[in-house]
Protein backbone atom coordinates (compact mmCIF):
# COMPACT_ATOMS: atom_id res chain seq x y z
CA UNK A 1 0.00 0.00 0.00
CA UNK A 2 1.00 3.81 -0.49
CA UNK A 3 1.76 5.70 2.48
CA UNK A 4 1.32 9.47 2.72
CA UNK A 5 4.89 11.48 2.75
CA UNK A 6 4.11 12.26 6.23
CA UNK A 7 4.01 8.85 7.38
CA UNK A 8 7.33 7.85 5.53
CA UNK A 9 9.25 10.78 7.00
CA UNK A 10 7.87 9.89 10.34
CA UNK A 11 8.27 6.33 10.01
CA UNK A 12 12.09 7.07 8.11
CA UNK A 13 12.77 9.65 10.85
CA UNK A 14 10.85 9.04 14.18
CA UNK A 15 11.24 11.87 17.25
CA UNK A 16 11.67 11.66 20.33
CA UNK A 17 12.17 7.82 20.24
CA UNK A 18 12.71 6.58 24.33
CA UNK A 19 11.91 5.82 27.61
CA UNK A 20 11.81 7.69 31.12
CA UNK A 21 12.64 6.84 34.12
CA UNK A 22 9.54 6.52 35.77
CA UNK A 23 8.93 9.14 38.61
CA UNK A 24 6.48 11.13 39.83
CA UNK A 25 6.66 13.61 37.46
CA UNK A 26 6.49 10.89 34.70
CA UNK A 27 2.93 9.65 33.13
CA UNK A 28 3.66 6.54 31.11
CA UNK A 29 0.41 4.89 29.02
CA UNK A 30 0.61 1.28 27.25
CA UNK A 31 -2.15 0.61 25.00
CA UNK A 32 -2.89 -1.61 22.44
CA UNK A 33 -2.25 -5.50 22.19
CA UNK A 34 0.51 -7.82 20.97
CA UNK A 35 -2.00 -10.30 19.35
CA UNK A 36 -3.38 -6.89 17.20
CA UNK A 37 -0.30 -5.93 15.88
CA UNK A 38 -0.21 -2.61 17.56
CA UNK A 39 1.21 -1.42 20.82
CA UNK A 40 1.96 1.58 22.19
CA UNK A 41 3.98 2.90 25.42
CA UNK A 42 3.93 6.79 24.93
CA UNK A 43 5.37 9.18 28.53
CA UNK A 44 5.19 12.41 29.07
CA UNK A 45 7.47 14.47 31.48
CA UNK A 46 5.44 17.01 33.26
CA UNK A 47 6.49 20.57 34.87
CA UNK A 48 5.21 21.30 38.18
CA UNK A 49 3.07 24.06 36.45
CA UNK A 50 1.41 21.17 34.54
CA UNK A 51 3.53 21.81 31.01
CA UNK A 52 4.24 18.43 29.35
CA UNK A 53 7.80 18.99 28.70
CA UNK A 54 8.70 16.41 27.26
CA UNK A 55 7.21 13.29 25.64
CA UNK A 56 9.00 10.23 24.35
CA UNK A 57 7.35 7.42 22.67
CA UNK A 58 8.09 3.42 21.66
CA UNK A 59 5.66 1.75 19.44
CA UNK A 60 5.20 -2.03 17.76
CA UNK A 61 3.22 -1.69 15.13
CA UNK A 62 3.21 -0.89 11.13
CA UNK A 63 4.63 2.35 10.02
CA UNK A 64 1.45 4.20 10.36
CA UNK A 65 0.86 2.86 13.86
CA UNK A 66 5.04 4.63 14.53
CA UNK A 67 4.09 7.68 12.49
CA UNK A 68 0.42 8.33 14.93
CA UNK A 69 2.53 8.15 17.84
CA UNK A 70 5.57 10.00 16.83
CA UNK A 71 3.92 12.98 15.89
CA UNK A 72 1.71 12.94 18.96
CA UNK A 73 5.34 13.22 20.74
CA UNK A 74 5.88 16.33 18.60
CA UNK A 75 2.29 17.32 19.42
CA UNK A 76 1.49 17.12 22.87
CA UNK A 77 5.39 18.77 24.00
CA UNK A 78 4.65 22.20 25.26
CA UNK A 79 1.26 21.95 25.88
CA UNK A 80 -0.81 21.29 29.28
CA UNK A 81 -2.55 18.35 30.21
CA UNK A 82 -5.95 18.96 28.51
CA UNK A 83 -4.52 20.87 25.52
CA UNK A 84 -3.33 17.60 25.41
CA UNK A 85 -6.25 15.83 26.06
CA UNK A 86 -7.99 17.71 23.52
CA UNK A 87 -5.99 16.08 20.39
CA UNK A 88 -8.47 13.77 18.91
CA UNK A 89 -7.41 11.04 16.45
CA UNK A 90 -9.16 12.81 13.66
CA UNK A 91 -6.85 15.75 13.83
CA UNK A 92 -3.74 12.72 13.30
CA UNK A 93 -5.87 10.65 11.01
CA UNK A 94 -5.90 14.21 9.22
CA UNK A 95 -2.18 15.29 9.79
CA UNK A 96 -0.68 12.23 8.11
CA UNK A 97 -3.54 11.62 5.57
CA UNK A 98 -4.17 7.90 6.95
CA UNK A 99 -6.52 5.71 4.73
CA UNK A 100 -9.58 4.32 6.66
CA UNK A 101 -7.60 0.91 7.14
CA UNK A 102 -5.43 2.70 9.43
CA UNK A 103 -7.67 4.79 11.35
CA UNK A 104 -7.04 2.83 14.32
CA UNK A 105 -3.33 3.92 14.21
CA UNK A 106 -4.51 7.19 15.06
CA UNK A 107 -6.83 5.89 17.88
CA UNK A 108 -4.35 4.26 19.43
CA UNK A 109 -2.32 7.54 19.50
CA UNK A 110 -5.03 9.26 21.12
CA UNK A 111 -5.76 6.37 23.77
CA UNK A 112 -2.01 6.54 24.54
CA UNK A 113 -1.54 10.44 25.66
CA UNK A 114 -5.04 10.07 27.54
CA UNK A 115 -3.45 6.85 29.39
CA UNK A 116 -0.37 8.99 29.96
CA UNK A 117 -2.04 11.75 31.43
CA UNK A 118 -4.64 9.10 33.18
CA UNK A 119 -1.10 7.86 35.01
CA UNK A 120 0.24 10.87 35.86
CA UNK A 121 -2.82 12.17 37.56
CA UNK A 122 -2.95 9.27 39.21
CA UNK A 123 0.04 10.16 40.96
CA UNK A 124 -0.87 13.45 42.11
CA UNK B 1 11.52 13.24 -25.45
CA UNK B 2 11.82 10.19 -23.91
CA UNK B 3 10.24 7.26 -24.84
CA UNK B 4 7.48 5.40 -22.02
CA UNK B 5 9.96 2.18 -22.55
CA UNK B 6 13.22 4.19 -21.88
CA UNK B 7 11.66 6.26 -18.78
CA UNK B 8 10.50 2.83 -17.44
CA UNK B 9 13.73 1.26 -18.01
CA UNK B 10 15.72 4.71 -16.39
CA UNK B 11 13.37 4.33 -13.05
CA UNK B 12 13.66 0.01 -13.03
CA UNK B 13 17.42 0.86 -12.80
CA UNK B 14 16.93 3.21 -10.23
CA UNK B 15 14.14 1.64 -7.87
CA UNK B 16 14.03 -2.21 -8.52
CA UNK B 17 14.14 -3.85 -5.24
CA UNK B 18 15.37 -7.53 -5.03
CA UNK B 19 12.47 -9.92 -6.14
CA UNK B 20 12.35 -12.48 -3.14
CA UNK B 21 8.47 -13.43 -3.85
CA UNK B 22 8.45 -16.12 -6.15
CA UNK B 23 5.89 -18.13 -4.33
CA UNK B 24 3.92 -14.74 -5.35
CA UNK B 25 4.58 -15.31 -8.58
CA UNK B 26 7.74 -15.14 -11.31
CA UNK B 27 8.63 -13.53 -14.09
CA UNK B 28 7.97 -15.44 -17.74
CA UNK B 29 11.29 -16.81 -18.90
CA UNK B 30 12.59 -15.82 -22.25
CA UNK B 31 12.49 -18.99 -23.83
CA UNK B 32 8.70 -18.94 -22.60
CA UNK B 33 7.73 -15.42 -24.01
CA UNK B 34 9.86 -16.51 -27.62
CA UNK B 35 8.00 -19.48 -27.85
CA UNK B 36 4.68 -17.48 -27.09
CA UNK B 37 5.28 -15.03 -29.95
CA UNK B 38 4.84 -17.84 -32.19
CA UNK B 39 0.64 -18.17 -31.99
CA UNK B 40 0.07 -14.66 -31.45
CA UNK B 41 0.26 -12.31 -34.64
CA UNK B 42 -1.06 -12.18 -38.29
CA UNK B 43 2.15 -14.04 -39.49
CA UNK B 44 2.21 -17.05 -36.92
CA UNK B 45 0.02 -20.04 -36.03
CA UNK B 46 -2.67 -18.12 -34.34
CA UNK B 47 -5.72 -20.34 -35.01
CA UNK B 48 -8.09 -21.67 -33.04
CA UNK B 49 -7.53 -25.32 -32.39
CA UNK B 50 -10.20 -26.79 -33.17
CA UNK B 51 -10.99 -25.65 -36.52
CA UNK B 52 -10.39 -28.40 -37.96
CA UNK B 53 -10.78 -26.70 -41.67
CA UNK B 54 -7.91 -25.48 -42.18
CA UNK B 55 -3.44 -25.38 -41.21
CA UNK B 56 -4.16 -21.80 -38.71
CA UNK B 57 -6.48 -24.63 -36.70
CA UNK B 58 -4.21 -28.04 -37.22
CA UNK B 59 -0.55 -26.04 -36.00
CA UNK B 60 -2.51 -24.32 -33.15
CA UNK B 61 -3.72 -27.73 -32.43
CA UNK B 62 -0.38 -29.33 -32.76
CA UNK B 63 1.15 -26.67 -30.73
CA UNK B 64 -1.58 -27.42 -27.68
CA UNK B 65 -0.66 -30.59 -27.65
CA UNK B 66 2.72 -30.65 -27.85
CA UNK B 67 2.26 -28.31 -24.61
CA UNK B 68 0.18 -30.97 -22.95
CA UNK B 69 2.69 -33.08 -24.01
CA UNK B 70 5.45 -31.03 -21.69
CA UNK B 71 2.78 -30.75 -18.45
CA UNK B 72 2.15 -34.52 -18.31
CA UNK B 73 5.94 -35.35 -18.40
CA UNK B 74 7.15 -32.97 -15.84
CA UNK B 75 4.57 -34.35 -13.68
CA UNK B 76 4.85 -38.29 -15.07
CA UNK B 77 1.12 -37.93 -16.11
CA UNK B 78 -0.60 -38.92 -19.88
CA UNK B 79 -1.16 -35.99 -21.87
CA UNK B 80 -4.77 -37.18 -22.07
CA UNK B 81 -4.72 -36.32 -18.34
CA UNK B 82 -4.41 -32.52 -18.62
CA UNK B 83 -7.26 -30.38 -18.67
CA UNK B 84 -6.12 -26.61 -19.55
CA UNK B 85 -7.89 -24.01 -17.19
CA UNK B 86 -6.87 -20.14 -16.98
CA UNK B 87 -5.08 -20.85 -13.37
CA UNK B 88 -4.38 -23.31 -10.32
CA UNK B 89 -7.28 -21.04 -8.67
CA UNK B 90 -9.92 -22.45 -11.29
CA UNK B 91 -8.55 -25.96 -11.05
CA UNK B 92 -9.22 -26.12 -7.52
CA UNK B 93 -12.68 -25.08 -7.91
CA UNK B 94 -13.12 -27.44 -10.94
CA UNK B 95 -11.52 -29.95 -9.06
CA UNK B 96 -13.41 -29.85 -5.91
CA UNK B 97 -17.02 -28.59 -6.95
CA UNK B 98 -16.56 -30.86 -9.53
CA UNK B 99 -16.14 -34.23 -7.41
CA UNK B 100 -18.18 -33.16 -4.83
CA UNK B 101 -20.94 -32.47 -7.16
CA UNK B 102 -20.82 -35.52 -8.99
CA UNK B 103 -20.07 -37.84 -6.02
CA UNK B 104 -23.08 -36.17 -4.27
CA UNK B 105 -25.27 -39.49 -3.65
CA UNK B 106 -22.36 -41.16 -2.44
CA UNK B 107 -22.33 -38.60 0.74
CA UNK B 108 -21.80 -35.10 1.15
CA UNK B 109 -18.64 -34.79 3.00
CA UNK B 110 -15.36 -33.41 2.02
CA UNK B 111 -11.78 -33.08 4.33
CA UNK B 112 -8.97 -30.45 4.15
CA UNK B 113 -6.97 -28.23 6.18
CA UNK B 114 -6.77 -25.25 7.47
CA UNK B 115 -3.53 -24.20 5.92
CA UNK B 116 -4.92 -25.17 2.19
CA UNK B 117 -5.18 -21.87 -0.50
CA UNK B 118 -7.93 -20.11 -0.08
CA UNK B 119 -9.02 -21.09 -3.44
CA UNK B 120 -9.31 -24.79 -1.40
CA UNK B 121 -11.08 -23.37 1.61
CA UNK B 122 -13.45 -20.52 -0.38
CA UNK B 123 -14.69 -23.40 -2.93
CA UNK B 124 -15.46 -25.89 0.35
CA UNK B 125 -17.12 -22.60 1.64
CA UNK B 126 -19.28 -22.64 -1.05
CA UNK B 127 -20.28 -26.35 -0.64
CA UNK B 128 -20.89 -25.72 3.05
CA UNK B 129 -23.40 -23.33 1.95
CA UNK B 130 -24.61 -25.79 -0.66
CA UNK B 131 -25.64 -28.41 2.02
CA UNK B 132 -22.20 -30.13 2.26
CA UNK B 133 -20.52 -31.00 5.54
CA UNK B 134 -16.23 -29.74 5.46
CA UNK B 135 -14.11 -31.00 8.34
CA UNK B 136 -11.06 -28.35 8.01
CA UNK B 137 -7.99 -30.58 9.67
CA UNK B 138 -5.66 -28.77 11.60
CA UNK B 139 -1.77 -29.18 10.77
CA UNK B 140 1.20 -29.98 13.49
CA UNK B 141 3.14 -27.14 14.62
CA UNK B 142 5.89 -27.78 11.66
CA UNK B 143 2.79 -27.71 9.20
CA UNK B 144 2.55 -31.18 7.87
CA UNK B 145 -0.48 -32.86 8.73
CA UNK B 146 -0.89 -35.64 10.62
CA UNK B 147 -1.92 -38.79 8.99
CA UNK B 148 -4.00 -40.18 11.79
CA UNK B 149 -5.86 -36.96 12.39
CA UNK B 150 -6.70 -37.53 8.57
CA UNK B 151 -7.99 -40.84 9.47
CA UNK B 152 -10.13 -40.41 12.10
CA UNK B 153 -12.03 -37.81 10.51
CA UNK B 154 -12.79 -39.51 7.57
CA UNK B 155 -16.25 -40.90 7.52
CA UNK B 156 -18.83 -43.32 5.35
CA UNK B 157 -20.00 -40.26 3.45
CA UNK B 158 -16.67 -38.88 2.84
CA UNK B 159 -16.27 -38.42 -1.22
CA UNK B 160 -12.93 -35.71 -1.40
CA UNK B 161 -10.20 -35.32 0.31
CA UNK B 162 -8.17 -31.81 -0.87
CA UNK B 163 -4.38 -31.50 0.67
CA UNK B 164 -2.16 -29.10 -0.88
CA UNK B 165 1.41 -30.69 -2.01
CA UNK B 166 3.77 -27.26 -0.88
CA UNK B 167 2.34 -24.96 1.33
CA UNK B 168 2.53 -21.25 -0.62
CA UNK B 169 3.40 -19.32 2.86
CA UNK B 170 5.75 -21.73 4.56
CA UNK B 171 6.71 -23.85 1.95
CA UNK B 172 6.21 -27.15 3.88
CA UNK B 173 6.24 -30.52 1.70
CA UNK B 174 2.82 -33.11 2.13
CA UNK B 175 3.18 -36.77 1.80
CA UNK B 176 0.63 -36.68 -0.54
CA UNK B 177 1.58 -40.62 -1.49
CA UNK B 178 0.45 -41.30 1.98
CA UNK B 179 -2.62 -39.27 2.09
CA UNK B 180 -3.60 -40.58 -1.05
CA UNK B 181 -3.39 -44.43 -0.13
CA UNK B 182 -5.63 -43.63 2.78
CA UNK B 183 -8.06 -42.37 0.60
CA UNK B 184 -7.60 -44.92 -1.88
CA UNK B 185 -8.28 -47.89 0.46
CA UNK B 186 -11.74 -46.08 1.24
CA UNK B 187 -12.35 -45.30 -2.60
CA UNK B 188 -12.40 -41.42 -1.69
CA UNK B 189 -10.91 -38.52 -4.47
CA UNK B 190 -7.98 -37.32 -3.53
CA UNK B 191 -7.75 -33.59 -4.96
CA UNK B 192 -4.05 -32.18 -4.49
CA UNK B 193 -3.20 -28.16 -5.37
CA UNK B 194 0.19 -28.63 -6.79
CA UNK B 195 0.32 -25.09 -7.25
CA UNK B 196 3.50 -24.23 -5.44
CA UNK B 197 5.04 -27.65 -6.18
CA UNK B 198 5.06 -28.90 -9.72
CA UNK B 199 8.30 -27.94 -10.82
CA UNK B 200 9.99 -27.78 -7.57
CA UNK B 201 9.12 -31.42 -6.24
CA UNK B 202 9.49 -34.80 -8.00
CA UNK B 203 6.53 -36.77 -8.54
CA UNK B 204 5.16 -39.25 -10.72
CA UNK B 205 1.50 -38.97 -11.02
CA UNK B 206 1.99 -42.11 -12.85
CA UNK B 207 2.24 -44.32 -9.60
CA UNK B 208 0.97 -41.35 -6.83
CA UNK B 209 -2.04 -42.24 -5.45
CA UNK B 210 -3.73 -38.68 -6.87
CA UNK B 211 -6.96 -38.67 -8.23
CA UNK B 212 -7.12 -34.92 -9.56
CA UNK B 213 -4.40 -32.40 -9.25
CA UNK B 214 -3.95 -28.32 -9.96
CA UNK B 215 -1.28 -26.48 -11.52
CA UNK B 216 -0.51 -22.95 -12.11
CA UNK B 217 1.89 -21.62 -14.89
CA UNK B 218 2.64 -18.57 -13.79
CA UNK B 219 4.26 -19.73 -10.65
CA UNK B 220 7.24 -21.65 -12.58
CA UNK B 221 8.01 -18.99 -14.81
CA UNK B 222 5.02 -19.34 -17.01
CA UNK B 223 2.25 -16.91 -18.28
CA UNK B 224 -0.21 -15.92 -16.00
CA UNK B 225 -3.69 -17.30 -16.67
CA UNK B 226 -2.81 -20.40 -17.71
CA UNK B 227 -3.29 -23.40 -15.01
CA UNK B 228 -4.22 -27.18 -15.70
CA UNK B 229 -5.94 -29.97 -13.67
CA UNK B 230 -4.87 -33.30 -13.85
CA UNK B 231 -7.88 -35.72 -14.16
CA UNK B 232 -6.66 -39.56 -13.74
CA UNK B 233 -7.85 -42.10 -16.18
CA UNK B 234 -7.04 -45.31 -14.57
CA UNK B 235 -9.07 -45.60 -12.51
CA UNK B 236 -11.66 -42.80 -14.50
CA UNK B 237 -12.13 -39.96 -12.36
CA UNK B 238 -15.03 -37.50 -13.50
CA UNK B 239 -16.34 -34.14 -12.09
CA UNK B 240 -19.30 -32.10 -13.01
CA UNK B 241 -18.35 -29.32 -14.81
CA UNK B 242 -18.00 -26.24 -14.20
CA UNK B 243 -18.02 -24.31 -17.61
CA UNK B 244 -20.64 -25.17 -20.19
CA UNK B 245 -19.84 -24.47 -23.99
CA UNK B 246 -17.97 -25.91 -27.20
CA UNK B 247 -17.38 -28.94 -25.00
CA UNK B 248 -13.69 -28.25 -25.36
CA UNK B 249 -11.09 -30.72 -22.67
CA UNK B 250 -13.44 -33.30 -22.74
CA UNK B 251 -16.56 -31.47 -21.98
CA UNK B 252 -14.91 -30.93 -18.80
CA UNK B 253 -13.66 -27.45 -18.99
CA UNK B 254 -14.96 -25.63 -22.02
CA UNK B 255 -14.54 -22.77 -23.92
CA UNK B 256 -11.18 -21.79 -27.15
CA UNK B 257 -7.98 -23.20 -26.00
CA UNK B 258 -5.61 -19.84 -25.37
CA UNK B 259 -2.98 -21.53 -27.26
CA UNK B 260 0.12 -18.85 -26.74
CA UNK B 261 -0.69 -19.04 -23.05
CA UNK B 262 -1.02 -22.86 -23.19
CA UNK B 263 2.35 -23.23 -25.39
CA UNK B 264 3.98 -20.85 -22.78
CA UNK B 265 2.81 -23.17 -19.91
CA UNK B 266 3.80 -25.94 -22.05
CA UNK B 267 7.51 -24.61 -22.28
CA UNK B 268 7.73 -23.52 -18.68
CA UNK B 269 7.16 -27.46 -17.59
CA UNK B 270 9.41 -28.47 -20.41
CA UNK B 271 12.30 -26.36 -18.78
CA UNK B 272 11.32 -27.18 -15.17
CA UNK B 273 11.81 -30.77 -16.01
CA UNK B 274 15.30 -30.26 -17.55
CA UNK B 275 16.27 -27.67 -14.59
CA UNK B 276 14.77 -28.58 -11.75
CA UNK B 277 17.91 -30.73 -10.35
CA UNK B 278 20.22 -28.45 -10.68
CA UNK B 279 18.00 -25.35 -9.63
CA UNK B 280 16.75 -27.06 -6.40
CA UNK B 281 20.47 -27.26 -5.49
CA UNK B 282 21.00 -23.82 -6.38
CA UNK B 283 18.45 -22.40 -4.41
CA UNK B 284 18.84 -24.78 -1.33
CA UNK B 285 22.38 -22.71 -0.93
CA UNK B 286 20.81 -19.57 -1.36
CA UNK B 287 18.01 -20.16 1.34
CA UNK B 288 20.67 -21.10 3.39
CA UNK B 289 22.79 -18.61 3.20
CA UNK B 290 19.72 -16.36 3.60
CA UNK B 291 18.65 -18.21 7.02
CA UNK B 292 22.88 -18.32 8.31
CA UNK B 293 22.91 -14.65 7.71
CA UNK B 294 20.03 -13.89 10.18
CA UNK B 295 19.38 -17.42 12.61
CA UNK B 296 21.95 -15.88 15.05
CA UNK B 297 20.19 -13.12 15.57
CA UNK B 298 17.83 -13.28 18.87
CA UNK B 299 14.03 -14.03 18.75
CA UNK B 300 14.62 -15.42 15.29
CA UNK B 301 11.86 -18.48 14.65
CA UNK B 302 11.72 -20.36 10.90
CA UNK B 303 7.96 -21.05 10.27
CA UNK B 304 7.17 -24.68 8.98
CA UNK B 305 9.31 -27.63 9.21
CA UNK B 306 12.97 -26.90 8.21
CA UNK B 307 13.83 -29.86 6.53
CA UNK B 308 10.53 -31.07 4.79
CA UNK B 309 9.87 -27.52 2.57
CA UNK B 310 10.95 -26.30 -0.98
CA UNK B 311 14.21 -25.61 -1.70
CA UNK B 312 13.21 -22.06 -2.36
CA UNK B 313 11.17 -20.60 0.38
CA UNK B 314 12.28 -19.91 3.96
CA UNK B 315 9.67 -18.06 6.55
CA UNK B 316 10.38 -16.49 9.06
CA UNK B 317 8.91 -14.26 12.40
CA UNK B 318 11.37 -11.92 13.87
CA UNK B 319 9.70 -11.51 17.44
CA UNK B 320 8.65 -8.35 18.52
CA UNK B 321 8.99 -6.57 15.21
CA UNK B 322 5.50 -5.83 13.54
CA UNK B 323 5.80 -7.27 10.02
CA UNK B 324 4.69 -4.37 7.88
CA UNK B 325 6.48 -2.09 9.47
CA UNK B 326 9.31 -4.78 8.55
CA UNK B 327 8.48 -4.47 5.05
CA UNK B 328 7.91 -0.65 5.31
CA UNK B 329 12.01 -0.92 6.36
CA UNK B 330 12.71 -3.36 3.60
CA UNK B 331 12.07 -1.39 0.87
CA UNK B 332 14.70 -2.73 -1.02
CA UNK B 333 13.51 -6.02 -0.90
CA UNK B 334 10.03 -7.39 -3.00
CA UNK B 335 8.93 -9.71 0.28
CA UNK B 336 5.35 -10.46 2.24
CA UNK B 337 4.29 -11.19 5.74
CA UNK B 338 2.04 -12.86 7.39
CA UNK B 339 1.47 -9.60 9.02
CA UNK B 340 -2.11 -8.34 7.89
CA UNK B 341 -2.62 -4.83 9.13
CA UNK B 342 -3.63 -3.77 6.34
CA UNK B 343 -6.57 -5.92 6.52
CA UNK B 344 -9.58 -4.08 8.25
CA UNK B 345 -9.73 -7.65 10.75
CA UNK B 346 -6.20 -7.28 11.76
CA UNK B 347 -6.43 -10.86 11.39
CA UNK B 348 -2.47 -12.31 10.59
CA UNK B 349 -1.61 -15.21 8.84
CA UNK B 350 -4.56 -17.98 8.99
CA UNK B 351 -1.77 -20.39 7.84
CA UNK B 352 0.50 -19.49 11.06
CA UNK B 353 -1.90 -19.26 13.61
CA UNK B 354 -3.46 -22.95 12.14
CA UNK B 355 0.23 -24.11 13.43
CA UNK B 356 -0.40 -22.97 16.48
CA UNK B 357 1.71 -20.20 16.43
CA UNK B 358 0.85 -17.00 18.85
CA UNK B 359 -0.38 -14.19 16.95
CA UNK B 360 3.12 -12.42 17.99
CA UNK B 361 4.65 -14.36 16.09
CA UNK B 362 2.29 -14.67 13.16
CA UNK B 363 2.05 -10.74 12.85
CA UNK B 364 6.32 -11.17 12.47
CA UNK B 365 6.51 -13.27 10.14
CA UNK B 366 8.97 -12.63 6.62
CA UNK B 367 7.86 -15.05 4.15
CA UNK B 368 11.24 -14.93 1.74
CA UNK B 369 11.26 -16.67 -1.66
CA UNK B 370 13.84 -17.34 -4.31
CA UNK B 371 13.93 -18.47 -7.93
CA UNK B 372 15.64 -19.09 -11.02
CA UNK B 373 16.82 -15.28 -11.15
CA UNK B 374 18.04 -14.95 -7.58
CA UNK B 375 21.66 -14.21 -6.95
CA UNK B 376 24.20 -15.14 -4.18
CA UNK B 377 24.90 -11.17 -4.04
CA UNK B 378 21.05 -10.25 -3.54
CA UNK B 379 21.30 -12.53 -0.75
CA UNK B 380 24.03 -10.95 0.80
CA UNK B 381 22.35 -7.31 0.47
CA UNK B 382 19.32 -9.03 1.60
CA UNK B 383 20.91 -10.56 5.07
CA UNK B 384 22.57 -6.85 5.82
CA UNK B 385 18.80 -5.02 5.28
CA UNK B 386 17.25 -7.31 7.33
CA UNK B 387 19.72 -6.99 10.00
CA UNK B 388 19.63 -3.56 10.07
CA UNK B 389 15.88 -3.05 9.64
CA UNK B 390 15.18 -5.87 12.70
CA UNK B 391 17.59 -3.87 15.05
CA UNK B 392 16.46 -0.40 14.20
CA UNK B 393 12.59 -1.89 14.87
CA UNK B 394 13.71 -3.33 18.29
CA UNK B 395 14.82 -0.30 19.03
CA UNK B 396 11.76 1.44 18.84
CA UNK B 397 9.71 -1.69 20.06
CA UNK B 398 8.33 -1.76 23.60
CA UNK B 399 7.47 -5.31 23.34
CA UNK B 400 11.40 -5.92 22.89
CA UNK B 401 12.44 -3.66 26.12
CA UNK B 402 10.03 -5.74 28.09
CA UNK B 403 11.77 -9.42 26.48
CA UNK B 404 14.96 -8.09 27.49
CA UNK B 405 13.79 -6.69 31.04
CA UNK B 406 12.85 -10.39 31.21
CA UNK B 407 8.91 -9.39 31.52
CA UNK B 408 6.52 -12.38 30.49
CA UNK B 409 4.34 -10.41 27.40
CA UNK B 410 1.67 -13.22 28.25
CA UNK B 411 1.68 -12.28 31.87
CA UNK B 412 0.14 -8.98 30.61
CA UNK B 413 -3.54 -8.22 30.60
CA UNK B 414 -3.59 -6.62 27.12
CA UNK B 415 -6.56 -4.87 26.10
CA UNK B 416 -7.77 -6.14 22.83
CA UNK B 417 -8.74 -3.28 19.89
Amino acid sequence: MAYSEKVLDHYENPRNVGSFENNENVGTGMVGAPACGDVMKLQIKVSDEGIIEDAVFKTYGCGSAIASSSLLTEWVKGKTLDEAQAIKNTHIAEELALPPVKIHCSVLAEDAINAAIADYREKH
Amino acid sequence: MIKVSEQQTAINVVEKPIYLDYSATTPMDERVVTEMLKYMGPETSFGNPASRSHSFGWAAEAAVEAARKHVADLVGANPKEIIFTSGATESDNLAIKGAAHFNKKRGKHIITCKTEHKAVLDSCRQLEREGYEVTYLDPLENGLLDLKVLEDAIREDTTVVSIMHVNNEIGVIQDIEAIGNLCRERKIIFHVDAAQSAGKVEMNLNELPVDLMSFSAHKIYGPKGIGALYVQRKPRVRLEAQMHGGGHERGMRSGTLATHQIVGMGEAFRIAKAEMVAENKRLLILRNKLYDGVKDMEEVYVNGDINQRIAGNINISFNYVEGESLLMALKELAISSGSACTSASLEPSYVLRALGRNDELAHSSIRFTMGRYTTEEEIDRTVAHVRTAVEKLRELSPLWDMYKDGIDLASIEWAAH
